[in-house]
């Protein structure tokens, strides 16, 4: 299985990518509040990424919607837990079928009435929109007034109900991470990869060797929800609270596809690197300024649209590929 | 021998035009059939009715004694029909060898089984010192034959080849040719093609369907059928016969 998983990847990017991962796990022990906040949303990013990428960059269905995923897995856990004391492990077994679901009935709709492309990703917009405006009025789950954790300071990390330090969230995003992208690789390298990649490239000519495409569509989009609201669950416990406002609209969305644009669509380590790029360096940027005392709200925006546009003119596949390429770590082939 | 294809009395209509007119034919077990005719005679539409791209609005099409149409291009595949496309459809960013191993995949779970079998076939089509090229970046000529290798590689019982000879050298349509032969012979591969080339169509069909204005006008072996006298009018004109 292991063996299966590296084949073909160079040594070098093995020990790079082991590197990486024992720095990431010794970062909380040398690293200020600040740095660790900073570390968490480029983690929560990366994870995110990957997840949006096995939509976009496997199959090639564009989701401008995934606010949907992460609030519904949010939403979701938060009330369990709020109002029956259900542990945000437990409620992430109604969080991510919830998300599944929802994609499905997404997928389907879309999959089943040939609604493809651009129309595609306005659908994935709208459910997002109708989720933001009904959760506004569902007061089950606090309205538009939002839904609040209990936050105390705790004397230890309590994993099982998220309540703790936030290095115990970082680590958590962090194994979430590590894990996604070992899932991905495993997922690509099998069947259902090889005709998703077949269903990106070219839909009809993947159903003329027999693909059926809707079903293999709808398998990446559940997978792709319920690891989303994966996130979400992981979100509501660390923030501690849930606006439909703040959790659904579209701009959280565009927050989630940003990584793997910049870091390079369809790759694995693009979304990881893409998080890093856009995160850590918009952190910086806004910690730079605040250093100046020059206060320029709006300015992680501008950034975010530079990066975009150097992306896109420059490497429109993405920095990872590139870099890749030029630090040979370009996949031997097999 | 026995019908692995048979088309009985099948048309197709877009509004007002009649694309194909009451067609029938068959196609036999281990057999290579030919349909020829001159552009707009309804050929490809013909070849997507059988696909599964179009349902014909009468007419019957029968695979391996049970009716195929109006089921869709994968699950036709899924019961044995292969297909090339005429405008040639690779998945440009994947290599050649994962383009046959996605067709390898349809009756295969294991990715290392379905490798095997798209080497296999990379081998018989000339394709296997390219297999780590990306798609994209093939010639003509071997994105022709890749088309063909990625149908072949989902193991058909018969093999739809939409003018797969079209854009080739006389070279490399001999070596298609010498392929789809050794194909049929030694897999007893049944092929249906559509085909422009005639010295392809000659060289390879036991027989040969002629379509004029999406009705068949001549049926028979291919040194018959270039005599017949319709024919010669209405598509190969006379200087063509020699």
């Amino acid at each position: 299985m292991i063996e299966r998983l590296i084949a073909g990847v160079p040594r070098r990017a093995l020990l790079l990518l082991g590197l990486l991962l024992i720095v990431l796990a010794l970062a909380p022990l040398i690293a200020g509040d600040y740095l660790l906040t900073v570390l968490i949303l480029i983690l929560y990013f990366a994870y995110l990424g990957q997840s949006w990428n096995i939509m976009m960059g496997l199959t090639g269905l564009l989701s401008l919607g995934h606010a949907l995923y992460v609030g519904l897995g949010a939403y979701t856990a938060a009330a369990l837990y709020i109002h029956y004391g259900v542990a945000p492990w437990l409620g992430l077994l109604l969080a991510l079928p919830l998300a599944a679901l929802a994609g499905a009935f997404i997928g389907f709709l879309a999959f089943r009435f040939r609604v493809a492309g651009v129309y595609f990703a306005i659908l994935t917009i709208a459910f997002a929109e109708f989720a933001r405006v009904g959760f506004d009025h569902l007061g089950w789950t606090g309205g538009s007034a939002g839904l609040f954790l209990p936050v105390a300071q705790y004397a230890h990390n309590d994993v099982w109900h998220l309540r703790g330090h936030p290095a115990m969230f970082y680590y958590i995003l962090l194994a979430a991470t590590a894990l996604a992208l070992i899932g991905c690789r495993a997922l690509l390298q099998s069947r259902v990869g090889y005709f998703w990649q077949a269903i990106r490239e070219d839909e009809e000519a993947a159903r003329a060797v027999g693909i059926n495409t809707f079903r293999y569509k709808m398998i990446a989009v559940v997978i792709s929800a319920a690891m989303t609201a994966f996130a979400g669950v992981i979100y509501a416990f660390y923030y501690n609270n849930l606006f439909p406002e703040q959790v659904f609209p579209i701009l959280r969305s565009i927050e989630i596809i940003l990584g793997p644009i910049v870091g390079g669509v369809g790759t694995l380590f693009g979304p990881i690197l893409g998080a890093f790029i856009l995160t850590g360096l918009a952190e910086t940027l806004t910690a730079a300024l605040n250093a100046l005392g020059v206060d320029l709200p709006g300015a992680k925006q501008v950034f975010y649209g530079i990066c975009l546009l150097l992306v896109i003119t420059k490497l429109p596949d993405g920095v990872w590929p590139w870099l890749a390429g030029r630090i040979g770590l370009q996949e031997r082939e097999k | 021998m026995t019908a692995l294809l048979a088309i009985d009395g099948v048309s197709k209509r877009f509004r007002g035009l009649i694309a194909v007119d009451r067609v029938s034919f068959e196609v036999p077990e281990r057999g290579i059939f030919a349909v020829i005719g001159p552009n707009g005679a309804g050929k490809t539409t013909l070849f997507n009715t059988i696909a599964g791209g179009y349902t014909p609005d009468s007419g019957s099409i029968e695979f391996a004694g049970a009716r195929i149409d109006g089921l869709s291009p994968d699950q036709i595949c899924r019961r044995g029909v292969g297909r090339t496309f005429q405008i040639v459809r690779p998945f440009p960013r994947l290599s050649v060898r994962d383009n046959v191993i996605v067709g390898a995949l349809l009756h295969r779970a294991q990715v290392e089984a379905a490798r095997g079998r798209a080497d296999e076939v990379l081998r018989q089509l000339d394709l296997y010192d390219k297999r780590d090229q990306r798609a994209s970046s093939l010639t003509l000529p071997d994105r022709k034959r890749l088309e063909v290798a990625r149908a072949l590689a989902t193991d058909p019982r018969l093999l739809l080849l939409d003018e797969v000879m079209a854009g080739l050298r006389p070279t490399e349509t001999d070596r298609m040719v010498a392929i789809l032969r050794e194909l049929n012979r030694e897999t007893g591969l049944t092929v249906l093609l559509i085909e422009h080339v005639m010295r392809a169509v000659m060289a390879l069909a036991a027989r040969v369907l002629v379509l004029h204005h999406g009705a068949s006008i001549a049926e028979g072996p291919p040194d018959e059928v270039v005599r017949n006298p319709a024919v010669i009018h209405s598509y190969l004109g006379a200087e063509d016969v020699a």
